[in-house]
């Protein structure tokens, strides 16, 4: 942006090749401004279009919509509460499945394992998050499903059938079988950040345990698990805001029924799955306006559940640590 | 935008989209076609019926494919030109099943398959099932539903079929292209059905019949309005259209499902191709008009072998004609 | 003493379970990778690379368009995706305020955490419908929506690690900050903006539900941008649920092949990053 110097009468041209070079910033702020704005814009013209393309389904039913049951595209019908009772449902046993294993994971990583251990662990760990989601959908359709149908569900059913959760037949898929591999995909944001809590908690909490006498499980559960806790919860939220907007491997072994059941093992919905199955097909303004609102409940979900995430796991890692 | 050299001819890519039911016979076709005519390349996404009517009306395609006549409702929302229906083939709807083991061809009736598909039937030992087959040795399995989980126009026969056989089905559920189905798994397409039902032991779902062929998969006989039992067929599916062929609409809309005929199948369907009665872009409208002589002509010559039933050449002269009515 | 021998027993088995929770999240990765491999690659034929796919029941046929249109749809959001997080970024770091900096994170975190599905309705009202046409611009929009946040928040991050020595450093000698930013500053973050492009193409390749009703499918080369585009994950997506045996066989090729290419990246971007640390360091 700045040229060369021409050896004239020094004074005024200095003056204007300072005015030049300050411009030059000025054009450099400007630019980069622009884009940054862009990025602002960008999202705000997002959720405004969320608004205003489900503006017909907003008008027309209300808040009935996230209670209604009815999803009838013929007479024009549409009601949101089997797919947020899917996606809540799925999402939620997915955690109750990795929740465990996943804190269980970080634990030994953090307290127990050698620190090259520790490192590359989580290392192959965190590849898992970078595994598309139509790859665990291929897997899970041709691998888990059979598995379900054959083993896992008839156990179910044989051993746990006189509860209602594990009523009905044994399709291999459903939401039990979306929630499994859901848990999978939710591994790498629970381990990952969790294991940084917990690396975040200062030497000297584990030490004074130890001293008093403590085991080192002892140590670890009552002292060290509580002081991450901020962050271990808030890498939960993190994982089921992922787990809530999962499309590909949830259509793909859900069953894509919409209804609302209560056994664990029948066919379902999610708000993704159905967005992702019937938004081409959408005709008139009502339909898509309903499905766009599906988006919008979600978008918000998700939303509120990120922004509590980021609060904890920001709130623990600050606290605790001792590099910075 | 279409430049032809003498070196090499860039192709006039026309956008197509809609219904599963016949996808595998038009990707054949738009592929023969493009070896014949290497400037036109029409890219057919089989996305069901009901999508390529909503992209038909949305402007995002050329033209649309569905196995429902469009509605009049339907029709009066496309408002830039009037959609001119064409005929392209014959298809029947099959039962298809996934029981392993099974060497016999099982037979259903307008009311076993409406019982399956209303939840009342749901073992495959179930006595009515047994009336109708009692030589086959059936499982005492629960029957898995499979249907679709888009809007199509394979549903739209099929429920079309059993409400006009069913008075407790036409009341519960009724036709469309999209139903609130009692029970069952939705897959995506007749692929994805297809797809369930062959990866499902102990399943039955509702394919166009080359579906089920070329993944050698089972499927039944029906029983028809003469009280056959009839598999689809060339012959079968011929027969249901022989009615409809000589008194033929003028739009081509027209239903053919339970038709009568002692050998008639009774989930048949036209399949139709949803086409402007007008253009802007003359290359587009030129490529098209010679994509339609040639599907009435030689196009037909592939139905067969694929498993579906060319037109009756009344239907075919009567479309020539149509095909001068686009602009 | 029974009470110190239960304490210590449950001590081992507890901290011997947390062993076996890491054995078995670990062991995850292998399994898909020994799945894919297992199914995919005897699969892999030079047709899968070269030829197009052939109508149902056809077999011999390949993904050599889904996997040009999908670097196409890649390349697309690279190229609307890649400057505006990269500017933004040294925006955010080196030029801007308190409060609107804020804003701009702030709304970068929402865009992060927005479904991809979310993110192909808003592409599609805003691409597709006004174009009347699915495209591969419609696909790579939606892409670059989710790469953008990713390279916005490295890009200022590790421009704010260089410390500012260097900025003072350049400043003493007369260089605008202009020149101070192109030629000190981001040269020695180059490693952490590298990697969080890397990163960002990483997560698109792999996603499909942006691209189902944005750059659709295609069947034949797409000749124009302006066209549906074949893109492999949404052809592993249609391959997997048919029912054809061939068409499953090229399913999994197609997925070892977009799992390695997504595995590859994310590695090579913490190589980068790992040469940058030590770089930095010594």
């Amino acid at each position: 942006m700045a040229t060369a110097v021409i050896a004239a009468p020094p004074q005024p041209a200095a003056r204007k090749f300072v005015k030049l070079l300050r411009d030059g910033d000025k054009a450099a702020h400007l630019i980069t401004l622009i884009f940054a704005a862009s990025v602002f814009l960008v999202t705000v013209f997002l959720v405004y279009e969320l608004w205003v393309q489900s503006s017909p389904a907003r008008a027309k039913f209300g808040f009935e919509f996230l209670f209604s049951k009815s999803w009838d595209p013929v007479a024009e019908k549409f009601g949101a509460l089997p797919f947020i009772y899917g996606t809540v449902l799925t999402s939620l046993l997915a955690l109750l499945i990795s929740v465990p294993l996943a804190v269980g994971a970080a634990i030994f990583l953090s307290e127990l394992a050698p620190p090259k251990l520790s490192n590359t662990c989580t290392f192959l760990v965190e590849l898992l998050a970078a595994v598309p989601s139509v790859i665990y959908g291929l897997l899970a359709f041709f691998t888990l499903v059979p598995l379900m149908r054959i083993y896992i569900e008839p156990f179910l059913k044989k051993n746990l059938g006189f509860l209602p959760f594990f009523q009905g037949p044994a399709y291999g898929y459903g939401y039990l079988t979306a929630a499994m591999i859901l848990s999978i995909m939710t591994f790498p944001f629970i381990i990952s950040i969790s294991r940084e809590s917990l690396l975040a908690v200062p030497r000297e909490q584990r030490e004074a345990a130890l001293a008093l006498g403590a085991t080192k499980w002892e140590s670890t559960w009552q002292v060290v698990v509580p002081h991450a806790r901020l962050g271990i919860i808030g890498s939960i939220f993190l994982a089921l805001a992922r787990a809530l907007g999962e499309t590909m491997a949830v259509t793909m072994v859900i069953g894509n029924d919409p209804a609302v059941h209560a056994s664990l093992i029948a066919p379902g919905y999610t708000i993704a799955a159905i967005i992702a199955n019937e938004f081409t097909e959408a005709t008139g303004e009502l339909y898509q306006g309903a499905l766009v609102e599906l988006g919008l409940v979600l978008f918000l979900i998700t939303i509120i559940l990120n922004a509590a995430a980021q609060l904890l796991i920001v709130a623990t890692t600050k606290k605790g640590s001792k590099h910075d | 935008m279409v430049l032809a050299s003498s070196a090499s001819v860039r192709a006039e890519t026309i956008n197509a989209a809609g219904a599963t039911f016949p996808a595998v016979i038009y990707q054949k076709w738009f592929q023969e076609y493009r070896k014949l005519h290497s400037d036109v390349q029409v890219n057919y996404q089989s996305i069901g019926s009901g999508a390529g009517i909503q992209q038909l009306t949305q402007g995002t395609v050329d033209f649309g494919a569905s196995d429902m006549p469009m509605t009049n409702e339907q029709l009066a929302k496309v408002t830039k030109y009037k959609v001119l229906h064409f005929p392209t083939v014959m298809g029947g709807l099959v039962p298809t099943y996934n029981l392993p083991g099974m060497t016999d061809i099982l037979n259903f009736t307008p009311e076993t398959l409406a019982g399956i598909y209303l939840g009342t039937i749901t073992k495959w030992s179930d006595a009515r099932l047994k009336k109708d087959n009692p030589k086959a040795k059936l499982p005492d399995a629960d029957i898995t539903v499979v249907h679709r989980s888009d809007g199509s126009g394979t549903t739209f026969v099929w429920t079309d079929y059993l409400a006009k056989v069913s008075p407790d089905w036409k009341a519960k559920v009724g036709a469309g292209t999209s139903v609130a189905w009692p029970t069952g798994l939705g897959g995506k397409g007749n692929e994805g059905v297809a797809g369930t039902v062959k990866e499902t032991p102990n399943s039955i779902g509702y394919v166009e019949l080359i579906y089920a062929a070329q993944n050698k998969m089972a499927y039944g006989a029906v029983k028809n309005s003469a009280g056959e039992f009839v598999r689809a067929d060339f012959d079968t599916v011929s027969e249901a259209a022989a009615g409809a062929a000589k008194n033929m609409p003028d739009d081509f809309r027209v239903s053919i499902t339970n038709a009568p005929g002692k050998k008639a199948y009774p989930i048949s369907s036209f399949t139709w191709l949803l086409i402007p009665n007008k253009f802007d872009n003359a290359t587009k409208k030129n490529a098209i008009q010679g994509f339609l002589k040639w599907m009435l002509a030689d196009g037909q010559k592939f139905a067969a072998g694929l498993d579906y039933a060319p037109l009756p050449k009344p239907v075919v002269d009567k479309e020539e004609k149509q095909i001068g009515m686009i602009q | 003493m029974g009470r110190t021998k239960r304490r210590n027993l449950l001590n081992n088995v507890m901290l011997a379970l947390t062993g076996v929770c890491t054995f078995v999240t670990v062991s995850v990765l292998f399994v898909i990778l020994g799945f894919l491999v297992w199914n995919g690659f005897r699969s892999l034929d030079w047709n899968f690379f070269t030829k197009l796919p052939l109508s149902a029941g056809e077999t011999g046929g390949g993904l050599a368009n889904a996997i040009v249109g999908s670097g196409i749809t890649i390349l697309i959001s690279i190229v609307i995706g890649v400057p505006v997080g990269f500017l933004g970024g040294i925006y955010l770091a080196e030029f801007g305020g308190k409060t609107f900096p804020m804003f701009v994170r702030y709304t970068a975190d929402l865009l992060n955490g927005v479904p991809s599905i979310v993110i192909g309705i808003f592409a599609w009202t805003v691409v597709v419908k006004p174009m009347h046409s699915f495209s591969a611009w419609a696909g790579g929009f939606a892409l670059s929506l989710m790469m953008i946040p990713i390279g916005l928040r490295s890009t200022e991050h590790f421009l704010r690690s260089v410390p500012n020595s260097m900025r003072e450093g350049a400043l003493a000698l007369g260089a605008t900050k202009t020149r101070t930013i192109l030629t000190v500053i981001v040269p020695a973050a180059r490693q952490g903006i590298l990697t969080g492009l890397i990163l960002g193409v990483a997560r698109v390749a792999g996603e499909t539900a942006p691209l189902l009703f944005t750059s659709l499918n295609n069947q034949f080369w797409s000749e124009k941008l302006t066209e549906p585009t074949a893109t492999l994950p949404v052809m592993i997506y249609k391959l997997a649920i048919s029912a054809y045996d061939d068409w499953h066989r090229q399913a999994w090729a197609a997925g070892l092949v977009l799992l390695g290419l997504v595995l590859l990246a994310n590695i090579a971007a913490r190589w980068v990053l790992s040469r940058g640390a030590s770089v930095q360091r010594g």
